[in-house]
């Protein structure tokens, strides 16, 4: 390996600090929410900046799960069930509906598929009026599932669905349709099984889509017990009183589980981030 | 089923037989996602459009037609059109610095040899991070207008008092805590996907490059690998677009009003959040579908404008 010149080493080395200041401009946020969860009230509005408490408050935590106004508890029960509820029925669904339009012939599919891609172009801010009369009227206002079903509902995983299905091989197709499997038995026991990293790619895009949604949220659950924890956020700033260490420890606590999720399953995650600017 | 000996007419009625399965199967899996989507699609698209030529106070059914009033007092309120031009300028700030920005650290991770994985993950994992969490980090620490605010602390090393980021009309500083809670939570999610279609640009072209004498990064860039980007760069300029034409999460909870003070989002209401307070506070539903459909019109023009200027994304990309 030919040396490298001094030019070429000055480059690496400012592009390791440029790069290096970055990320700890993009992890100061973090920093802050860690800071400012274990520290009193007055230990956060000290004019004196500590750049950590030497002795964390952990009872942050406690009194924000015992604190009657901060719906901490609930507003996790509900964004889990929610974001669980839209990532189980939206994969099924898009899945059952893009194996029928990829691998069932059905005259007039194509149609019924452009007029699914159609939906793609209708932003969610010409629906959220009416989608929040259409609630009213059959019930859906301050429940859970008047917050998650407008969001099983996906032309954008459909479509992915369906290109993954098209490429699927015919070979194992006949060779179940040999073995006296129909429509159902082959997408139950062929195509589904190999269709994990689709759906851990998708799935766990719908399941962060769903839990730090806030528009829809906010429309329609307006009780209490209807909060997701994004609306319980909202309200520490809305509330009379801030209790600033419940909120910097409910942003934590609301923050870390997608976190996780993101540390653990990266490769998915990027795989679904690339699927969304219609690459495949 | 037996295939031997069967008269022409029981063939027939076996195909006939396959073909009706055939049929049931595929509205079977259709079934659900088809209601769906026309639930939750179809009939909020015209119930909305018969709602905004309704004049609907304080109810959600349409029917008292007033033809197209809801529309042309909205474009004449003043309100309305100060926060179409808010997410007007909003959107060309936003857009080209996220595009560039998300760009420019495509190109520099992909450069990097060891540690290239640490710094993907460090830029990209404010996806994770929710519009409302990140709005609540910003204006009650990072841009905290009193002396414990981050920035504060930071600039009163050098001697600065306290700035009120988001109290003031003038200077606007508001728009600095806007624009940069956005830019950190989506940059990072279009820089990977730069990375990924950084990593399919044949070697070879730049293999090319070099053997014609191409010096410099400049040219390399220009010439190899702007061009090889161009789809991928329209659509993520369409995604960036959409997203910030329909901004409600930062401006509600970063402006917005706590207790009884109404807050400071009169500094900079953008259309989703006056169409809400139209919709769910003032009860004006016919007004509210009205705002949705001249605010999907804008989106659309927009669109189309970016769309003649760096073409649609050839369709010849998809596989």
């Amino acid at each position: 390996m030919r040396a490298r010149s001094t030019q070429e080493k000055i480059a690496v080395v400012s592009r390791y600090i440029v790069l290096s200041l970055l990320a700890v401009i993009f992890l100061l946020p973090f920093y802050l929410i860690v800071r400012n969860a274990l520290m009193s009230d007055s230990q956060i509005t000290s004019s004196h900046w500590v750049w950590f408490p030497v002795h964390p408050h952990w009872h942050n935590f406690v009194s924000l799960f015992h604190d009657p106004d901060a719906f901490m508890y609930e507003g996790l029960k509900n964004s889990a069930l929610i974001a669980f509820g839209t990532l189980i029925l939206q994969m099924l669904f898009s899945s059952m509906a893009g194996y029928a339009l990829a691998r069932i012939p059905m005259r007039g599919s194509n149609i019924i598929f452009f007029l699914i891609l159609g939906t793609l172009m209708i932003p969610s801010a010409v629906t959220f009026v009416p989608t929040f009369a259409l609630m009213a009227t059959i019930g859906g206002v301050n429940t859970v599932w008047g917050i998650l079903t407008p969001g099983v509902f996906s032309a954008f995983s459909i479509f992915l669905f369906r290109q993954f299905y098209l490429r699927f091989p015919d070979e194992i197709e006949e060779a179940g349709k040999l073995d006296g499997l129909g429509y159902f038995g082959i997408y139950w026991r062929l195509l589904l099984p190999n269709s994990v990293s689709i759906m851990m790619a998708l799935g766990i895009l719908a399941f962060v889509g769903s839990w730090n949604n806030f528009l829809w949220p906010l429309v329609i659950g307006q009780d209490p017990s209807a909060w997701t924890v994004q609306i319980v956020l909202s309200t520490f700033l809305t509330a009379q009183t801030v209790h600033l260490h419940e909120l910097f420890a409910a942003t934590a606590v609301a923050v870390a589980p997608l976190i996780v999720i993101f540390l653990f399953m990266q490769r998915y995650i990027m795989e679904g981030a690339k699927f969304s600017s219609g690459k495949e | 089923m037996s295939v031997t000996h069967q008269n022409p007419e029981t063939r027939v009625k076996e195909r006939n037989k396959s073909h009706l399965r055939t049929t049931l199967s595929f509205w079977a899996f259709m079934a659900p996602a088809l209601i769906g989507l026309i639930l939750f699609m179809g009939v909020p698209i015209i119930w909305g459009f018969l709602l905004s030529l309704s004049h609907a106070q304080n109810t959600i059914h349409f029917g008292h037609f007033i033809g197209i009033r809801n529309y042309t007092d909205l474009l004449t309120d003043p309100e309305f059109l100060n926060s179409l031009y808010t997410i007007v300028i909003f959107t060309l700030f936003i857009v080209p610095i996220t595009f560039v920005f998300s760009l420019w650290l495509a190109l520099m991770v992909n450069k990097v040899g060891r540690g290239k994985a640490f710094f993907r993950t460090v830029f990209f994992i404010p996806t994770a991070v929710s519009y409302a969490a990140a709005s609540l980090i910003w204006r009650m620490s990072l841009f905290n207008g009193t002396a414990f605010g981050f920035v504060n602390h930071l600039t009163a090393l050098f001697g600065m008092s306290p700035i009120a980021w988001i109290g003031t009309a003038s200077p606007p500083w508001y728009w600095l805590v806007l624009v940069t809670v956005r830019i950190w939570l989506q940059v990072g999610f279009y820089m990977i996907i730069f990375l990924a279609a950084l990593q399919e640009i044949p070697h070879s072209l730049y293999e090319a490059a070099a053997m014609d004498g191409a010096t410099g990064g400049w040219q390399v860039l220009r010439y190899i690998t702007l061009p090889q980007l161009r789809a991928t760069s329209v659509s993520i300029l369409l995604l960036c677009l959409i997203a910030a034409f329909q901004a409600f999460d930062e401006f509600y909870n970063i402006l917005g009003g706590s207790g009884a003070s109404s807050g400071n989002i009169g500094l900079a209401r953008p259309p989703l959040v006056y169409i809400y307070s139209i919709a769910l506070s003032s009860q004006d539903f016919g007004m509210g579908a009205a705002g949705g459909f001249i605010l999907t019109a804008l989106i659309v023009m927009f669109t189309v404008v970016q769309g003649k200027l760096f073409g649609f994304g050839e369709s010849r990309e998809g596989k």
